[in-house]
């Protein structure tokens, strides 16, 4: 089971595309085997050193270890996954 | 040091500012930062930028009653409160408090993949949270440049810093904002361009091997502020920032007098000593005596229940102590009883600023009337010429605001002129006493004179300045022909002099004598004479009874012849023969009466 967390602030269009995309991406990589909460950080600003948030949208997988965090609209979809770690690194190179 | 000066500026600023409480910051920002603006505070590494920061925080909570939210970008919170635990400060105590919040954010970059848009709006709201939770009117960022190691899309980074300042401004919060010194700029990312109410710049310097930390207002919009570099330092205390030039000469002065501790000197001042707040400077090549005469200042000081702060930087309490009681000055009861407070430590143990700090704080916690420094020549040890200068200045400045009597010893080495000192503070003295050896038949002693005394009618005599074991005493000098003498050529000259007296005395009375002999030997003669002359008066007298009998007895047998030759007339012969008998007389006192003559 994975488990992501995903954060956003407020209802914006960033936020709507990140939520999309997730859900997207989870469909097609990992399906059945995923649980997604989404935490509006307006509604819960508590929660935002907790997981260390910074930016935003910033998707946190809790589980399976280690932790990673993703931060973005999530709109590149392999580099999601290579963020996450949730697909054995083909090529592995630093990030942009 | 300068809250006259700060309350006279005041009805003229316009600019609300919101007071740090460190000491010395806000007399050169004029009363602190901007309040409700960021100001930045740069600097590179381990220049106390975070402290800087944490310190303003704290104080602000504890003096000013306006909580705090401190964000840290390098540090956890464990750790920032274990590093200003030191500082006194309990960042625990004051969270519970709900007077500070401290947010650790870590931004790690091999943590982190970036895919799309995004933006910092986590960042805002975790601070708007911490803001509002504590209902902060202070907010620390340090160091917020650290976004830029852990994320990769600088313009979103750039743009989002643009707004985060406005956002801050916007709130109303009063921002410190720390940043490293990049190469050649302000900040790694000119975060310079952003902040740009106040910017102030901490530098730390090591200058012939004595690190010296600096602070500068590089700008500071809408106020005046101190342009100068301003050394500070870092202690238990926290920072002092040390602004020199604020210090004017405004001072109170005091018309009292005070003993300088030998009688003998208080008159050649005057006749009352010094005066008290004033800077008195004693200046002699090695071995002259200033320490002896510094231990009789201070313990004339004590005497009058005074308390005296004795700075030594060549000799150590025990040793001090030990010294002074050879020469019959004992200090150790003072000490016993709290009005002597030594403090001994190297002049090269550290910089300048933290001596001059350090001697601030001593001076605050003691409180003393008289502060000896000795010596002062030796703080060349820890700094420049120049620097030990200004921060000697600096101190006799905060002395003579403090009313304090300050003496300070000077070394002057063997080949200088006396009449200089090596530390250039001579101008800034107001009484100089020169000690000083004067070399002859072979010996070498201490003479003593009053260079300059400010206000007040001193003597212009040249001492012969002894240690005896009841201490200084300062004996004329014998100024004859011969030129200034002291020591044992001053004894010789005296006994020459004694013994040139003597002879005179003597050959007096020798004189005297002599007539008095005369006397009596003229006396004795005219004596003798006499006696002489009464003998043969006796003589005579005697002859001339004899002559008169035998002639009675003549006449006794010429009357009886008469009678019996029955003769009528018995008077003509006798009258006849009388004649004479007294002419003889006559003859013979004659010559005595010219030997009488």
């Amino acid at each position: 089971m994975v488990e992501l967390r995903l954060y956003i602030a407020g209802q914006t269009p960033r936020s709507a595309a990140a939520c999309a995309n997730l859900k997207k991406l989870c469909e097609e990589h990992l399906p059945g085997r995923y649980r997604i909460e989404v935490i509006d950080l307006l509604e819960h600003p508590q929660l935002a050193a907790g997981d260390q948030i910074v930016a935003v949208p910033t998707l946190v997988k809790k589980l399976p270890e280690p932790l990673r965090r993703v931060v973005g609209d999530l709109s590149n979809t392999e580099r999601a996954l290579v963020g996450l770690q949730l697909r054995p690194v083909t090529k592995k190179g630093p990030t942009p | 040091m300068t809250k006259p000066a700060m309350k006279q500026k005041t009805p003229l600023r316009t600019l609300s500012k919101a007071p740090t409480g460190i000491a010395g910051l806000d007399e050169i920002t004029g009363g602190g930062f901007p309040r409700g603006r960021p100001t930045l505070v740069c600097g590179s590494a381990g220049c106390g930028k975070t402290l800087l920061a944490m310190e303003f925080l704290v104080r602000g909570v504890t003096q000013f009653g306006e909580p705090g939210v401190f964000m840290a970008f390098e540090e956890t919170s464990e750790e920032l409160t274990q590093n200003v635990r030191s500082l006194g400060y309990d960042l625990d105590d004051l969270a519970e408090q709900k007077k500070l919040a401290v947010d650790f954010v870590r931004v790690e970059r091999n943590e982190i993949a970036e895919t799309g848009e995004y933006d910092l709006e986590g960042l805002f709201v975790r601070l708007g949270y911490a803001i509002d939770s504590v209902g902060a009117k202070r907010v620390v960022l340090d160091t917020i440049e650290t976004l830029f190691g852990g994320l990769s899309n600088f313009a979103v980074l750039r743009g989002e810093l643009r707004r985060l300042f406005r956002w801050l401004k916007d709130k109303g919060v009063t921002a410190v904002i720390t940043g490293e010194s990049g190469d050649g700029t302000l900040t790694r990312h000119g975060l310079e361009e952003y902040v740009s109410d106040c910017v102030i710049q901490l530098d730390h310097r090591v200058t012939e091997q004595v690190s010296t930390r600096r602070l500068r207002i590089v700008k500071y919009r809408g106020t005046t502020h101190g342009t100068n570099e301003y050394p500070f330092l870092i202690d238990e205390d926290g920072i002092s920032v040390l602004p020199v030039t604020s210090l004017g000469l405004q001072h109170e002065v005091s018309g009292e007098r005070v003993s300088s501790g030998v009688p003998r000197l208080d008159t050649m001042l005057g006749g009352e000593g010094y005066f008290r707040g004033s800077t008195v400077l004693v200046s002699g090549t090695a071995g002259t005596g200033k320490t002896s005469l510094a231990a009789h200042f201070a313990a004339a000081a004590c005497q009058r229940g005074e308390r005296c702060l004795h700075l030594a930087f060549e000799e150590s309490p025990g040793q001090l102590l030990r010294n002074m009681r050879s020469i019959g000055i004992d200090l150790e009861p003072w000490v016993k009883k709290g009005l002597l407070q030594f403090h001994a430590s190297r002049a090269s143990i550290h910089g300048l600023e933290k001596h001059l700090a350090s001697i601030h704080k001593l001076v605050r916690e003691f409180q003393p009337r008289v502060v000896i420094m000795d010596p002062v020549s030796s703080m060349v040890a820890a700094g420049t010429r120049r620097d030990v200068t200004v921060m000697l200045t600096r101190l006799i400045d905060f002395l003579k605001i403090e009313e304090i009597t300050a003496l300070l010893t000077n070394l002057t080495s063997g080949d200088e002129e006396p009449e200089k000192t090596d530390v250039g503070i001579s101008s800034l003295v107001d009484t100089w006493l020169l000690l000083r050896d004067l070399e002859l038949g072979g010996e070498r002693n201490r003479v003593m004179y009053v260079l300059k005394s400010r206000g007040m009618a001193h003597s212009n005599q040249m001492r012969e300045f002894l240690l005896t074991n009841r201490g200084v005493e300062l004996q004329d000098v014998y100024i004859g022909a011969e030129g200034v003498l002291t020591g044992s050529a001053r004894q010789a000259q005296e006994a020459k002099e004694k013994t040139a007296a003597l002879l005179r005395q003597q050959e007096v009375e020798g004189k005297q004598g002599e007539r008095e002999r005369k006397r009596e030997a003229l006396e004795a003669r005219v004596a003798a004479m006499r006696k002489e002359f009464e003998a043969e008066d006796e003589e005579a007298k005697r002859i001339i009874g004899q002559e008169h009998t035998s002639q009675q007895v003549v006449e006794q047998d010429r009357e009886k012849m008469g009678r019996s030759r029955k003769s009528d007339t018995n008077e003509t012969p006798a009258r006849s023969r009388k004649t004479p008998g007294s002419r003889k007389r006559k003859s013979r006192a004659s010559p005595m009466r010219r030997e009488l003559k």
